[in-house]
């Protein structure tokens, strides 16, 4: 059995960090807003390369604590399966992203956590606009992030991506959340 | 006015009118016709395993509470408070032994009789055996199926499904226990597109080599080879628009358990074993190569090897697929692993289906052009043949799923 890999860190034990570090705060932001432009102008090696080695990206269904390891989920990629879906974005034959979406995605109500060992707990909210054949549609999300300094850089080791209507029947959403 | 020469305009041989796909009108005849008069799939008994349980699912556009009730017993109910119309219920799923309505807080209990309501001595006279929630005239299982019929007389739930039975027992012969458990969790995916659209697509063995083509060809896939123009799988009709991809023939040839799944048996140790006791080696090891079927059951199960889909109509323009992964009753192992991928291929996000959506709503978007007036589904027509049951068949890659599902579609429709 693979280890429980999502248990430490649902969000369901979210607090704020103690003392508030500007100099982090600034840094973590810029990460945020990096990443954020990545997304949106699909540069998928840059956006893969942010990730860590053990890297987890989820977006949860129906609800924003539920199980992983036991109910459906949007989103739930290992590293492994991060790069699969970086590789298939990029045969240009990915047709819900040919012509890719066109975003622009706004960052805001960036919180540090505490977490436990070296990562930085982060909480943001994201809202994305995206235009593509079928029309235009908004999306909301509340997110949860585990950066690591590796080398020196900022990484991520987790992001979580709860859409706030995740319960909802939602439109096709394969651009990078 | 309502002639069948309508139906031999709009329903040809091979052809059918785009009308079909995009008419406010014809789909409100489809909701009275079809969706509300012959068996539709609404749930399964596992999703609702504790008395007092209940989830809301739905008939057509129609929402419908399923309940195991405080007997124990499955119930559907219509979510509408027979006084004046409002919602007894507003939560997707929970445990309840009753619902009361908020407006004037009548009281239902989970087998749908009215229990009481406030100041009762207003009602003087009034018979509170006739003020319940209604039901769904006919509901059935099979194997923890559940299906409901808007219609008081009609076939049986297995005169309806017929020959199509096989692909619900193949499922859960695969189960070491003989039994599914859906409850996994839906993903609910809304697509801008007709479900007949959907429907169709479900068994059309022609696109994936080239719609799922990205993904093929960045990740080892059990199905791609399935689908080539050399494949030896082939599509099935088995009447009442039942439709499936069958490729036993090609899992017979390679005669590896398991291979369905692009797995071995040395991948999946424990419930190899499992199949074992449970069936004998010999049963077991051809149980586990053949897999599991990919059948659409008309008009809104789809069966799709690891998966289930749930087809809603939601407009003529307007649908919604709801996916869960299926698990064995008590198989950890190979749970996790449909689990797994069951997340990566399908839903909003997934490398299959939100590729098989878009072209969903490229195609109801291309009917809003005007010509030609029909769509064109004649592929395999002249290889169109008989199996030793009597059931057509075609190659994997042929219309004959589509061209079958209309045929039924048009009895529905022109019965009245």
């Amino acid at each position: 059995m693979e280890p429980d890999i999502l248990k430490h860190w649902t969000g369901r034990s979210s607090a704020e960090a103690a003392a508030f570090d500007h100099e982090l705060h600034h840094e973590v932001a810029q990460f945020l807003y990096r990443e954020a432009r990545l997304q949106d102008t699909h540069e998928y090696d840059a956006w893969e390369a942010l990730w860590t080695e053990d890297g987890v990206y989820w977006a949860p269904a129906n609800g924003q604590d539920t199980d992983p390891e036991r109910e459906m989920s949007l989103i739930y990629d290992n590293r492994s399966r991060i790069a699969l879906r970086i590789r298939q974005l990029k045969t240009g034959r990915r047709h819900s992203q040919t012509p890719p979406s066109q975003l622009a995605r706004i960052i805001g109500n960036i919180e540090l956590l505490t977490s436990g060992g070296d990562d930085i707990g982060v909480a943001c909210n994201a809202q994305i606009f995206e235009t593509n054949l079928r029309g235009d549609t908004m999306w909301a999300a509340r997110c949860l992030y585990r950066l690591r300094r590796v080398g020196g850089e900022l990484k991520m080791a987790y992001k979580k991506v709860a859409l706030v209507n995740n319960n909802k029947a939602i439109y096709t959403i394969s651009f990078l959340i | 006015m309502e002639q069948s020469s309508r139906w031999d305009q709009l329903i040809r041989p091979g052809l059918v009118h785009g009308s079909l796909y995009c008419d406010e009108t014809i789909f409100k005849q489809e909701v009275e016709r079809i969706w509300f008069k012959t068996w539709i799939y609404v749930g399964h008994e596992s999703e609702i395993p504790n008395v007092n349980d209940f989830v809301t699912k739905s008939i057509g556009p129609m929402p419908v509470m399923m309940v195991r009730n405080r007997h124990g017993e499955i119930d559907l109910l219509l979510n509408r408070c027979p006084h004046r119309g409002n919602a007894v219920c507003v939560q997707d799923k929970g445990n309840r032994a009753s619902f009361t309505c908020p407006y004037h807080s009548w009281t239902f209990a989970n087998d749908g009789a009215l229990i009481n309501y406030a100041f009762p001595d207003g009602y003087a006279g009034a018979d509170k055996s006739k003020l319940g929630l209604a039901k769904p005239p006919r509901v059935e299982s099979y194997r923890g199926f559940v299906f409901a019929s808007m219609a008081l007389e009609g076939p049986t739930l297995a005169e309806h499904l017929g020959g199509a039975i096989r692909a619900l027992d193949q499922a859960c012969e695969n189960s070491p226990t003989g039994e599914l458990d859906l409850s996994a969790g839906f993903l609910h995916h809304r697509t801008r597109a007709n479900w007949k659209f959907i429907l169709e697509n479900e068994c059309d063995g022609y696109h994936p080599g080239f719609v799922h083509s990205s993904i093929f060809s960045v990740a080892d896939s059990a199905i791609g080879s399935l689908y080539g123009g050399d494949a030896i799988a082939i599509t099935r009709s088995f009447g009442n628009g039942h439709t499936e991809v069958d490729p036993r023939p090609e899992f017979r040839r390679r005669n590896q358990p398991m291979s369905w799944f692009g797995a071995t048996v040395d991948r999946l140790p424990r419930y190899v074993a499992q199949m074992n006791a449970a069936y004998g080696e010999k049963r077991a090891r051809e149980i586990m190569i053949d897999g599991m079927p990919h059948v659409m059951i008309f008009p809104n199960l789809f069966i799709a090897e690891i998966q289930i889909f749930v087809i809603q109509p939601v407009s003529a323009t307007e649908s919604i697929q709801h996916v869960t992964a299926i698990q064995f009753k008590n198989s950890p192992e190979i749970n996790r692993r449909f689990r797994q991928q069951t997340m990566g291929s399908v839903g909003p996000a997934g490398f299959l289906l939100a590729d098989d959506t878009e072209m969903y709503e490229r195609n109801q978007r291309g009917l809003e052009i005007k010509a030609p007036e029909y769509l064109y589904l004649k592929r395999g027509e002249h290889r169109e043949r008989r199996d030793a049951d009597g059931y057509l068949i075609g190659h994997s890659t042929d219309d004959l799923p589509s061209r079958e599902i209309w045929r039924h579609y048009r009895s529905l429709m022109e019965a009245r």
